[in-house]
């Protein structure tokens, strides 16, 4: 049986596909392959594209629009004062190997990212968790050492999936979850093959089995598409073939959000940046569409600060930071860089960052300010710029949802700090009521946008190139998943 | 010629210890946390600590250079830190598409190499001539990715014939070498072209030998005389640069393996060095190094056997 299996994979793979298929099995590629199958440990989030919602489960989770809904937990109540969560679980759920899903699991899933020797990517999320208490085998009791308006969605990430201790072992290279999907195979460097979960305890997804290819390369990524290798490509690199893809009836293409705010990440602690008025003069020299057409093909959607702007509560604040170049001048005049200046443009691998840099930097160079462009691998992103801190201006994409926390944090790059700020994102964690939560949101995208603390440049779009009967595609990320459980063929 | 091989030995063993040397200082070198890449944006400082214990990181560099060429005496390459799994597992997959790979594409630059130098040089001068060193130019000129790229775009993306990319598996070993015939065409050509053009010149430095004037002589033809003495003896200089393309393309299809997403050697390191997983970085280089020093041993061996003076001079 399991030969069949690879050889019907490898014959799926072959010339003769797309006739061979059986319409209950799809081939979806994704540009990265996940460095190992465990979500609860690195941050890579390709290990979440492939195993979110599909073989992993949380108690709550995140759906196609980035709402919070019910997971694993089939409903919950708050206490009073907003510290106690009281997780009721479904029932009847059982891990791919067959042992049940209880509360144990929940409790152990949650002390295991929490630890002291977790290697949790995320480990923030659980930082307030002080207690989880098993009430009966399917009550959780979660208790928290103030109030945090987030939890529930804290909860939704792919690093807080619930995993079991019986399989924890070995979950990097066998993951087992509760999901409509279990992992069947991965083939490393290749393909990766998901199979229907019989025995799940939701409803049954459309597919029978699925299998991810990994594929960075855009011409490569154009090639497997185009020669129909591949039903689905989410994450299509090369936005420059789209038109192609949308003039051609045997694809869709389909353009969603993703939560990635691109910034002109600058350094507020180095000069002349501590400086405000040249902070406002570079956000004056921006030209967000010339940047959007010329580097990302006209995909993306302005940002005038560090915020989704599909989120219910983004402020549109672009009249803050209109492109103005007489303007960056006068400022730069004014905080005494009649001259201009001198500083480094570090530059990540994405596209976005690459052809985006050089645009800006020729932006700068219009009102006066030189940059010196590194282009940086992102091992050495992370050491000289994340860590070191050693740089003046960086373009990058902050894809983590609703992270307008990190201005709160003076140590994080780049250095911004402003105590009436965190003390408004405290206020805005204990706040647990949304319409209080909204304001306060919109206060904090109102100072960051009005203390220029970066160039807000875009909000990150995703490409999606489909075989024309493909359907129940996420359009939009909200989190990195290619969740399959709604997807099937056209009749 | 004992003594001459216990001394291509010894020089082998300082080699492989000199290698594994700068491998390990060159990679340890280049800047980039791996804990830190791993965690990405939002780690905590105690995370990264407790991931770089769990990696080794926290020990020093010397008791890690030692931990490695011990494991490496004794055949285990490590554990991967970004896949988790033995390094030697990692190696032994990608192996059965780089190596297959190589020997295909050596196959293909072959066949096509040595009728197109015999033909050139039969022909000096002629029209068959200037036509074949024509396109080997052009060959040398091409960039094999280039040449790759065209491939797909009229064989998969036009044609069909072919996928764009990817490998089944050797479960079914017709779909295996099928998906490898475009990666090796594209590796072919270039080594044909350069293979073609080293095949020409050496056969037309032998027809000028002595012992061809005296095959002439006996009363054979120009075309006799060049294939029955001048092709085997002009084999030789064109068997050193096989060998030599041979490493290259065990090692150098590195870019072939992005444009076909083929899980190869190629892409294992590539992948590594991007994601810091030094110590798949190094054993695979090691191992290609360690590879390329046996062969010129086995060569350095097998010219002494063909050629006494060399076991004299030792």
């Amino acid at each position: 049986m399991y030969q069949f299996k690879r050889f019907a994979a490898s014959a799926a793979i072959g010339l003769w596909a797309t006739t061979a298929l059986a319409q209950d099995s799809i081939t979806v590629a994704i540009q990265l392959e996940p460095p190992n199958l465990d979500p609860t440990g690195g941050a890579a989030q390709a290990i979440d594209s492939v195993l979110y919602a599909n073989v992993f489960e949380g108690l709550t989770r995140f759906d196609a629009d980035g709402a919070i809904i019910r997971g694993l937990a089939q409903s919950w109540d708050i206490s009073e004062d907003g510290t106690v969560y009281t997780f009721n679980l479904a029932a009847g759920v059982t891990f791919h190997d067959g042992t049940v899903m209880d509360a144990e699991d929940v409790k152990f899933s949650l002390n295991r990212a929490r630890a002291e020797d977790s290697t949790n990517a995320q480990k923030g999320l659980f930082a307030g968790i002080t207690d989880v208490t098993v009430v009966d085998p399917l009550t959780v009791q979660v208790t928290l050492d103030q109030p945090n308006g987030n939890f529930l969605f804290n909860m939704a990430w792919g690093d807080a999936v619930i995993v079991a201790p019986e399989s924890i072992a070995d979950i990097a290279s066998n993951p087992v979850g509760t999901g409509p999907f279990t992992f069947t195979d991965w083939v490393q460097g290749d393909r990766l093959e998901l199979t229907r979960n019989a025995d799940y305890w939701g409803a049954a997804p459309a597919l029978e089995s699925a299998t991810f290819r990994f594929i960075s390369d855009p011409t490569a990524a154009f090639a497997a598409v185009m020669a129909e290798d591949v039903d689905a490509f989410i994450g299509f690199p090369a936005p420059e073939n789209l038109p192609q893809f949308e003039a051609d009836p045997r694809f869709q293409v389909l353009v969603g959000n993703t939560e990635g705010e691109t910034i002109l990440s600058t350094n507020n602690k180095m000069p002349p940046f501590d400086n405000v008025l040249v902070r406002q003069a570079v956000a004056h020299a921006i030209d967000r569409q010339a940047i959007i057409d010329g580097a990302m093909f006209g995909l993306g959607t302005p940002i005038g600060t560090h915020f989704a702007p599909h989120n219910p509560a983004y402020v549109d604040l672009l009249t803050n930071s209109p492109h103005d170049p007489d303007r960056a001048r006068a400022l730069l005049a004014e905080a005494g860089f009649t001259d201009g200046f001198t500083t480094t443009l570090k530059l990540p691998p994405p596209s976005y960052a690459r052809r985006g840099g050089e645009i800006i930097a020729a932006q700068l160079r219009d009102v006066g300010i030189e940059t010196e462009i590194t282009n940086l691998e992102w091992a050495q992103w992370i050491e000289e710029v994340f860590k070191n801190k050693d740089f003046g201006l960086s373009i990058v994409s902050h894809t983590e949802p609703m992270d307008i926390g990190i201005y709160a944090n003076p140590d994080y790059y780049f250095q911004y700090d402003n105590p009436d700020f965190q003390v408004l994102m405290e206020e805005l964690n204990a706040t647990t009521d949304p319409d209080g939560r909204n304001d306060l949101l919109a206060k904090a995208q109102t100072i960051i946008s009005e203390d220029y603390v970066n160039g807000y440049l875009f909000e990150l779009a995703v490409a999606t190139v489909a075989k024309a009967g493909v359907q129940g595609l996420w359009v939009n990320q909200p989190t990195a998943a290619v969740d399959l459980t709604g997807v099937s063929w056209a009749e | 010629m004992i003594r001459y091989a216990l001394g291509r030995l010894t020089s082998l063993i300082i080699s492989l210890f000199v290698a594994s040397l700068v491998i390990f200082a060159v990679i340890e070198v280049i800047p980039g946390d791996p804990a830190a890449f791993m965690l990405g944006v939002n780690a905590q400082p105690d995370t990264i600590a407790a991931l770089r214990a769990e990696m080794g990181l926290d020990q020093s560099v010397i008791t890690r250079y030692f931990g490695w060429v011990t494991g490496l005496l004794q055949g285990d390459f490590g554990q991967s830190w970004t896949y988790k799994t033995p390094v030697a597992e990692l190696i032994s997959d990608r192996i059965w598409v780089s190596l297959p790979l190589a020997i295909y594409a050596l196959i293909l630059s072959t066949l096509i190499a040595f009728p197109a130098g015999i033909f050139a040089a039969s022909r000096r001068g002629g029209p068959g001539d200037v036509t074949i060193m024509g396109a080997t130019q052009l060959g040398v000129a091409i960039p094999n990715f280039w040449f790759a790229m065209i491939l797909v775009l009229i064989f998969a993306i036009n044609l069909r014939w072919f996928s764009a990319g990817g490998f089944p598996g050797w479960d079914n070993p017709l779909q295996a070498l099928k998906s490898l015939t475009l990666p090796a065409i594209a590796l072919a050509l270039p080594q044909a072209a350069i293979l073609a053009r080293v095949m020409r010149s050496s056969l037309l430095d032998m027809l000028g030998e002595d012992f061809i004037r005296t095959a002439r002589a006996k009363g054979l033809t120009r075309r006799q005389a060049l294939w029955r003495h001048a092709v085997r003896n002009a084999l030789i200089p064109v068997l050193t640069i096989i060998g030599l393309q041979f490493s290259f393309l065990l090692a150098g299809g590195i870019i072939i393996e992005q444009v076909f997403f083929l899980p190869g050697l190629g892409r294992l390191i590539f992948q590594s060095i991007s994601a810091r997983d030094l110590i798949v970085v190094e054993s695979v280089v090691m191992l290609l190094v360690f590879t390329v020093i046996i062969v010129n041993f086995a060569v350095d061996l097998a010219y002494a056997a063909v050629d006494p003076r060399l076991r004299a001079k030792a």
